[in-house]
């Protein structure tokens, strides 16, 4: 029944010849030489979060627990705390974002679903120019220009919606009430986040399957309902982590803070966002750096540990969302 | 009469020439609508705001008129297209409007920072320092010479540090990789969200303070390299990643190493990506203010020795002259402030007119060159 088949095919295989290469001694200096220096990426990292904490030893060991919950910063009297600085911190940020994410996902969802194809690339690098304009000229607008334009707003959302907790103020009808506050900051702030967030989103909204957006249409859908029921759903963990991300900025952020606000200490007249006065824990540092003595300066570290591990753990968060959302882990900013 | 209406629309669409639905178009109609909607909202507002009601005030009209333009979209679209185009059409005004009201800040920015500025940034700005500078003196004189000269050499020191090794980084990421790559990735994805005063207190601590260090225009260097390290090593990392496969494999088959393969083939591929690279990162710490408050402190007199010395940068010396209460210290930190700005500009400029092309992508001054040399 079977084909005879001639003896010199049926011969067993032989072993294939495996091209095995010794690394020449270049390739193993240029290994170890590009392994340190990862290494040592690393390592700066590890050092800043150790530097911080010895420096801070001192300061922490004294305050103790109540460093988290006092609001004044009076280290040579022994009555310090970041809670303030961290109340202040948080309501920039909160209203940094909640400017920011809409008109970032307006300008992603601009650049991806509605420019046509020749306007996409000028609108990013528009976009990006936003993310190298440095920082201090934010604040040198925020406090010239920005600030005298923005105070007709503040008053008329102190005197018409003041019942709001938020939006209360003392004297609701002076202007200089509403100069250096909190939302003044938070404005500088959202135009600073814009970039990050969009480009985030813009990445993840252009992975968005075609094949689903394609079906979308031929059901009848307009361009809206594709982008309500496809492009949305499907770039979700990119908005969420993109917002995460600017959130992780919006904390940090140093000199255009300082240069806008008044320091303030009271958490409960931080709440009162419009009305003047505002507080950072960046801005905190910068500003009573020059004067502290070497206790001064340890609090300040302490300070400084604080904003670090709380943005650590923003970004860390912000970076697991963004790569598990469905578009998988190719988010490059 | 009730037997009668559904026949009636049969025949109607018979003689209906069908039209052709493009989901993405913008017909003549709406670019009228839309022109139409501004210009009634803005009467309306007009109208609404200025005369019938005690209002005033640029910014409660321009809101008033946005809010009346919106409606009047919509309205104007569900007439002609019914109720679900309506709500398609309000959704692209609203992204569209807020994506080009976007350029609109950024326009103020930049306008805004020439007109204060450019009173004072005159010849002399980049000449003289402020030592000679007393209250009374005029914006004109004095200038920034000395935070110019610490700038550069700051931001210089620091890409001499930070480039290298954001490089050699990137070249393990990509290159190498194996298990320390993951936790790399991410550690480098969180150092680029350090606080730059953050890594400001860290040289103060690890430098200064642990190894008795005077605050030099060095240290500040040190601090500008830790927030240049992450940028630069992202963004080549992106790079090398698009260098494509084949061509590696290619210089391993012909015999080379690894060394040689990155050295020869991997890294002039993505040269002008890495100059990308180098240049954003230059872009983002030269503007830096918060971590030299800490580790330079700022000079106004001249000091260009890195190494020994309080040393000026350009965004120190807007910072400390715009807290003073004379209008002429005031026009000298917007000068700066405008000589930031335009070198900010200048490089990132730079860096879209290189970068943005793929790897290997062959210019027009290559080209010709390879065609002198008969290969191309």
């Amino acid at each position: 029944m079977s084909v005879p088949v001639a003896d010199e095919l049926i011969r067993p295989d032989e072993p294939r010849v495996q091209a095995v290469s010794r690394r020449t001694t270049s390739d193993r200096v240029f290994r170890a030489v590009v392994r340190a220096s990862g290494a040592l990426t690393l390592g700066v990292m590890v050092l800043i979060g150790l530097f911080l904490t010895i420096r801070a030893w001192d300061a922490l060991r004294v305050a103790g627990f109540k460093f988290f919950t006092t609001t004044a910063w009076q280290p040579e009297l022994g009555r310090f705390g970041v809670l303030g600085a961290l109340v202040g911190t948080l309501l920039i940020a909160v209203i940094a974002l909640v400017i920011a994410v809409p008109v970032s996902l307006c300008t992603a969802l601009f650049v991806t679903e509605y420019a046509p194809a020749r306007l996409r690339r000028p609108l990013t690098s528009f976009v990006d120019v936003l993310a190298a304009v440095p920082s201090i000229i934010y604040g040198l607008w925020g406090k010239y220009f920005l600030q005298d334009r923005v105070i007709p707003l503040s008053r008329w959302l102190g005197t018409h919606l003041g019942f709001i907790p938020f939006f209360q103020t003392k004297d609701a009808h002076e202007r200089g009430s509403y100069s250096a506050s909190t939302f003044i900051a938070g404005l500088v702030v959202a135009l600073m986040i814009v970039p990050i967030c969009t480009a985030v989103m813009r990445e993840v909204f252009s992975q968005a399957p075609p094949g689903e957006k394609e079906g979308a249409l031929a059901l009848g859908g307009t361009k809206w309902s594709v982008i309500r029921t496809v492009v949305l759903p499907f770039g979700k963990g990119g908005i969420v982590g993109g917002s995460m991300l600017g959130l992780g900025r919006a904390l940090g952020e140093t000199i255009a803070v300082t240069l806008i606000i008044s320091p303030l200490f009271d958490p409960r007249a931080l709440t009162h966002v419009l009305h003047q006065g505002g507080n950072s824990i960046a801005s905190l540092i910068a500003l009573r750096f020059s004067e502290a003595n070497d206790f001064g300066i340890s609090a300040l570290m302490a300070a400084g540990l604080t904003l670090f591990v709380i943005t650590l753990i923003v970004n860390a968060f912000a970076a697991v969302i963004v790569a598990r959302s469905r578009s998988g882990a190719a988010t490059e900013i | 009469m009730a037997v009668q209406a559904p026949l009636r629309s049969e025949t109607e669409s018979e003689t209906v020439v069908e039209e052709r639905i493009r989901p993405q178009g913008f017909r003549t109609a709406d670019a009228f609508d839309l022109l139409g909607g501004a210009f009634g909202s803005f009467c309306l507002a007009y109208l609404l705001y200025e005369r019938l009601t005690p209002l005033s005030g640029g910014f409660g009209f321009f809101v008033t008129w946005y809010a009346f333009f919106l409606a009047t979209t919509w309205f104007l679209a569900r007439n002609r297209l019914g109720e679900l185009e309506a709500r398609d059409q309000l959704a692209r005004v609203v992204v569209g409007t807020v994506a080009i009201g976007l350029l609109i800040p950024l326009t103020i920015i930049v306008g805004y920072t020439i007109s204060r500025g450019y009173h004072a940034l005159r010849p002399q700005f980049f000449t003289q320092d402020l030592s000679k500078v007393g209250p009374l003196s005029k914006s004109t004189e004095g200038g920034g010479s000395a935070a110019i000269v610490g700038s550069f050499e700051m931001v210089g020191i620091a890409t001499l540090l930070a480039v290298p090794l954001g490089i050699a980084t990137a070249i393990f990421l990509n290159e190498i990789g194996g298990r320390l790559a993951r936790p790399l990735r991410m550690i480098v994805d969180a150092m680029s969200a350090i606080p730059s005063i953050v890594a400001g207190l860290f040289v103060y601590a690890a430098f200064i303070l642990a190894l008795h260090q005077q605050q030099t225009g060095f240290a500040a260097a040190l601090a500008l390299s830790v927030l240049m390290l992450p940028t630069v090593a992202r963004t080549a990392e992106v790079v090398l990643r698009l260098v494509p496969g084949g061509l590696r494999e290619a210089s391993l088959a012909l015999g080379g190493g690894e060394w040689a393969t990155v050295r020869k083939v991997v890294l002039p591929t993505a040269r002008t990506g890495l100059l990308t690279a180098v240049i954003l990162g230059i872009a983002r710490i030269v503007g830096e203010t918060a971590p030299l408050i800490l580790t330079s402190l700022g000079n106004t007199s001249f000091n260009a020795n890195p190494f020994k010395g309080k040393q000026d940068a350009l965004p120190l010396f807007i910072f400390r002259l715009v807290r003073f209460p004379q209008p002429a210290q005031i026009d000298r930190a917007w000068a700066g402030a405008l000589a930031l700005l335009g070198l900010v500009l200048v490089l990132f400029i730079v860096a879209r007119l290189i970068g943005g092309r793929g790897p290997g992508h062959i210019g027009r001054i290559k080209r010709l060159r390879l065609a002198r040399k008969g290969l191309a």
